[in-house]
């Protein structure tokens, strides 16, 4: 069997090179600086290999650069078909660990009609692959597969039309299965794909004004026609991944490459004053303080001199004359006083606020979320290599092109200059689109005019890495006599002003640190619940609000897995079963009133799937039918399930939580979870599943531990036990997933693939909080309900 | 300073300051790519390697107190064939991104060696401290359930070959 990388083989040809891989500690730097030569000469051989992809089939100079833009609307950016018959697909997307590569492989085998087992994936390298733009948004099914299978059903025509020729029979009297085209009727007459183009360019012009829209003259296949597509190959990265063999971004090393470590202003907005390079200069394999702005680098021969250099330097700065922000504790009274920096039009429905005083009953609340960071488990890293006059940089961004147009508007050199290989790294969520040390690698490498590689520490990672806007969100709500919802007010301020773009030049971390600033701070956004309930009077407000300060703060904002789903439905989905409960009415029946009270539906389904979905989750569960919360029992533990529901985009999600909560101690553990989960068609069930499974227990850490803490000068949760996550002994007993992929009513055309991963997200919080409440009768509404919050609001209510 | 290290089966001889971690040792003077860098603390357990039989954070260990040979990721498969920890998390496809899993599989080797039938309050008291922020627990715990049944139905196997 073939092993399939997903890393392009010019590059893999320059990594895997023993000669270029070890250098050993007792080679001179002179000896380093003249192997730097070696990989144009290697990239420049790897540069000839037969494989036409389109940047390499101009010639061995290619490889070497400069990078143009590769060229969507020819099909031979996408596909290549090799003389053994097996295709290789290069796509403009990075995988963040779900598995999306073999989804891909799925969906354009079944199109091009070649064996799933000959096929290859290269991604999000941007010279050698189009622009998709990376991953982001849980759309690689959604809507970056579309032009996949657009193109990979153009090959296919094309392929046919040829076999046609080759043949002497017409297109409509062919059969094409596993790239072998026969004549119907007559087998023995066959050409294979391999032998109609096999090492050679397919020429065809593709149409569309932007990679998204590409496509050909072929029409796609039916869900019917699908053989590929709704089976669970293995994953082909998990192999390489478990016995050691993947190359990962971090894994790059290259001849005469020097290690990097940074020195972060020690308060938010620290200004530099000087810094004492006779603190280090006599360090073993010290090579260069580097230093612009508030920026400051320690660059060495190893990578342990340069941690060691960077924790030795001697900098003075100076604090700035007012706080950067108001403590953690102090921060949610902050957000609520300060004036909006921006307010989204209010969504209005009916008329609320003349139906409030009508209510027989009214319940209000606050919910508070905090910062909550990425914290991926690898810091940042990135090594970026200045040959040839060009910039390489190779990293794990999910938005690799991004981080291409990035670098090159900071360095100020045209993009053709700048290819950026990705390669897999620690799981991306949106740190990665807002990635730090990509442009800081391509800045040091070419001060220095040596490769750079540069990492993070991991107190600099979870202190400085981007963070979820903290929310504060402020609900009403009003009962008639009867127990239905008839008003609703769902007012969220979101702490979320200069929200990070996707390594853009001018608000990437190296830059803000220089004293870059664009003239307008992104405004950033809040969020309002995505759920289709009907509530006659409602109105949804979101407001945006600024920390005092903007720019160089380790509370910058960025996108975390559902950038604000998971806070604005923590309130509203808590606040609904809040409502349930004054109503004294069973949470699942509360939340399937307002479901079915309309019949009005949009173009996805969204009720109908809605109902579906809560359905399915209630049943799978074994969901009893009483309102919360139940007769508190006596023991130590107090058991109890909750639920919540959301929708993201065109999915529909509903989980049960059952926690069991220590009255004693106020630990939280939730044993078992249930997720009715409609995303349209799964390409890959056993991939959805376990993505499921991981972005529900993420949010649990995010319900039960992740705040980023703060002090009114820095951040103080700086590692794993300032900053605790979930860990194995927290791990539910039973996950049960239900793909429910089902509009009910099976008059209607198939449902195409929806946004699976992000969803999954949104309702974990409040499905927990309202289990707590269902098992204690206490309302928690401060995320996140670590031990001590939870006891203190267990003895506050006499638990 | 000169310093020998056995790792995988195979001596090496490299030439750095004795207080080095270990890791920066394996990853860039030996090429290994098992053990990574998570925290530089021992607190996360990306950079696992096994030394004695016991599950060590490579990042915080001073390459020049391991006296011992060095196991890595890259040295449990045996004449080609993965290690049943190894087979069983492609069997259970454990990984997301994978970042972590270096750790997972070797912190779970160092327990099944000790221990070949854990029970699950074993099985997450032995992982606890490894961490996973794509949180694939719940699969990482099945999988070394579905090795520590190969490993048992392997050696009943050995053992009748052995009484027929």
């Amino acid at each position: 069997m073939r092993t399939f990388t997903k890393i392009p083989k010019h590059v893999e040809d320059v990594l895997q090179s023993d000669a270029l891989r070890n250098i050993g500690a007792t080679t001179s730097r002179r000896d380093l600086l003249k192997r730097a030569g070696l990989l144009v000469v290697s990239f420049a051989a790897a540069g000839t290999s037969p494989i036409t992809s389109p940047a390499n089939a101009q010639g061995p100079a290619a490889s070497a650069g400069p990078y143009p833009d590769v060229d969507f609307h020819q099909l031979d950016s996408w596909i290549v078909i090799h003389e053994d018959n097996s295709a290789t697909f290069y796509v403009g997307k990075t995988d963040c660990g779900q598995g999306t590569g073999t989804s891909f492989r799925q969906i354009m085998s079944d199109e091009l009609d070649v064996a799933y087992d000959k096929t290859s994936c290269i991604m999000g390298s941007t010279d050698i692959t189009v622009d998709q733009g990376g991953s982001g948004g849980s759309t690689a099914m959604e809507r970056d597969s579309l032009p996949m299978k657009r193109v990979a059903a153009e090959a296919r025509r094309v392929l046919l039309e040829m076999g046609s020729a080759r043949l002497g029979v017409p297109v409509d009297q062919l059969a094409v299965s596993e790239g072998v085209i026969t004549v119907k009727g007559d087998p023995s007459k066959s050409v294979t794909y391999g032998q109609l183009i096999g090492g050679k360019r397919f020429n065809v012009t593709l149409t569309g004004n932007n990679s998204n829209a590409t496509a050909g003259k072929a029409a796609v296949k039916t869900v019917q026609e699908l053989k590929n597509v709704g089976l669970s190959p293995q994953r082909y990265d998990i192999p390489p991944k478990v016995d050691g063999s993947l190359k990962w971004a971090v894994d790059v090393r290259l001849p005469g490459m020097v290690h990097a470590r940074n020195v972060k202003p020690p308060v938010a907005g620290a200004k530099l004053v000087s810094i004492d390079e006779s603190s280090v200069r006599s360090m073993p394999g010290f090579v260069k303080v580097v230093s612009k702005g508030n920026y400051v680098a320690v660059v060495c021969e190893r990578e342990e001199q340069a941690i060691n250099a960077a924790r030795m330097l001697k900098v003075n700065w100076e604090k700035p004359a007012t706080s950067p922000f108001p403590s953690s504790e102090n921060l949610f009274g902050y957000m609520r006083d300060v004036a909006p920096t921006s307010s989204a039009n209010p969504i209005v429905v009916g008329n609320p606020d003349a139906t409030f005083p009508t209510a027989a009953k009214m319940i209000q609340a606050d919910y508070d979320i905090p910062f909550q960071g990425h914290t991926a488990i690898s810091p940042a890293h990135a090594t970026a290599d200045p040959s040839n006059g060009q910039m390489t940089i190779y990293s794990n961004d999910m938005k690799s092109y991004g981080m291409r147009l990035g670098v090159a508007a900071f360095l100020g050199i045209p993009r053709e200059k700048v290819r950026v290989v990705w390669m897999e790294g620690p799981q991306g969520y949106g740190r990665t689109a807002a990635e730090d040390a990509g442009c800081e690698a391509a800045y040091l490498a070419n001060e220095l005019g040596r490769p750079v590689r540069v990492q993070w520490m991991r107190n600099e990672e979870t202190a400085w890495d981007t963070k979820a806007p903290a929310f504060a969100v402020s609900m009403k709500g009003g009962l008639d006599a009867a127990g239905n919802l008839i008003a609703l007010d769902y007012n969220a301020r979101a702490a979320d002003y200069n929200h990070v773009g996707y390594n853009e030049a001018d608000t990437v971390l190296i830059a803000q640190l220089m004293g870059i600033r664009r003239a307008k701070p992104a405004a950033g956004s809040a969020a309002t619940p995505g759920e289709v309930y009907a509530i006659p009077h409602r109105r949804m407000t979101a407001h945006v609000v600024s920390l005092p300060m903007v720019w160089e703060t380790p509370l910058r904002t960025g996108n975390l897995r559902d950038p604000n789903g998971p806070q604005s439905t923590f309130a509203s989905e808590s606040f609904i079963d809040e409502v349930a409960a004054a109503a004294k009415a069973d949470p699942l029946d509360f939340r399937m009133k307002l479901l079915t009270a309309s019949t009005d539906d949009d173009r996805g389904f969204r009720r109908a799937r809605s109902i579906a979905v809560l359905k399915a989750a209630a049943g799978a569960y074994g969901w009893d039918r009483r309102p919360s919360p139940k007769m508190r029992g006596t023991g130590e533990i107090l058991t109890g399930r909750g639920m919540a529901y959301a929708f993201r985009g065109q999915t529909i999600v509903a989980e049960i939580a059952e926690v069991e909560v220590n009255r004693r101690t106020g630990h939280v553990w939730v044993k078992r979870l249930v997720c009715a989960h409609d995303c349209g068609l799964a390409i890959n069930p056993q991939s959805l599943r376990h993505t499921i499974e991981c972005a529900m227990l993420h949010s649990i850490s995010r319900t039960l531990y992740e705040e980023v803490q703060f002090d009114t000068e820095k951040v103080t949760s700086v590692d794993w036990n300032s900053h605790p996550t979930l860990t194995h002994a927290d791990t539910p007993e039973k996950i049960e997933v239900v793909l429910v992929n089902g509009d009910p009513n099976p008059k209607r055309s198939d449902l195409p693939p929806y946004g699976a991963g992000e969803a999954a997200c949104k309702p974990m919080l409040a499905a927990i909080a309202n289990a707590i409440f269902d098992a204690t009768g206490v309302r928690l509404r401060r995320i996140p309900f670590r031990a001590p919050r939870v006891l203190t609001a267990l003895k506050a209510a006499q638990v | 300073m000169s310093l020998t290290l056995k790792v995988n089966g195979k001596s090496h001889t490299v030439d750095v300051e004795p207080s080095t971690p270990l890791l920066y040792i394996l990853r860039n003077d030996l090429g290994l790519q098992g053990p990574r860098f998570g925290c530089g603390l021992g607190q996360c357990g990306a950079c696992t390697v096994i030394v004695n039989g016991v599950a060590t954070r490579s990042c915080i260990t001073p390459a020049s107190s391991v006296k011992s040979e060095i196991t890595t990721l890259e040295g449990i498969a045996k004449e080609g064939k993965l290690h049943p920890l190894q087979q069983a998390w492609i069997d259970e496809q454990v990984p997301q991104c994978g970042f972590c899993q270096n750790g997972q599989i070797m912190t779970a080797k160092a327990l099944l060696d000790k221990n070949p039938k854990p029970s699950d309050a074993q099985i997450r008291q032995a992982m606890n401290g490894t961490l996973c922020r794509c949180m694939t627990y719940y699969r990482i715990q099945a999988a070394i359930k579905r090795a520590v049944k190969v490993v048992a139905a392997d050696h009943t196997a050995a053992e009748k070959e052995v009484v027929a």
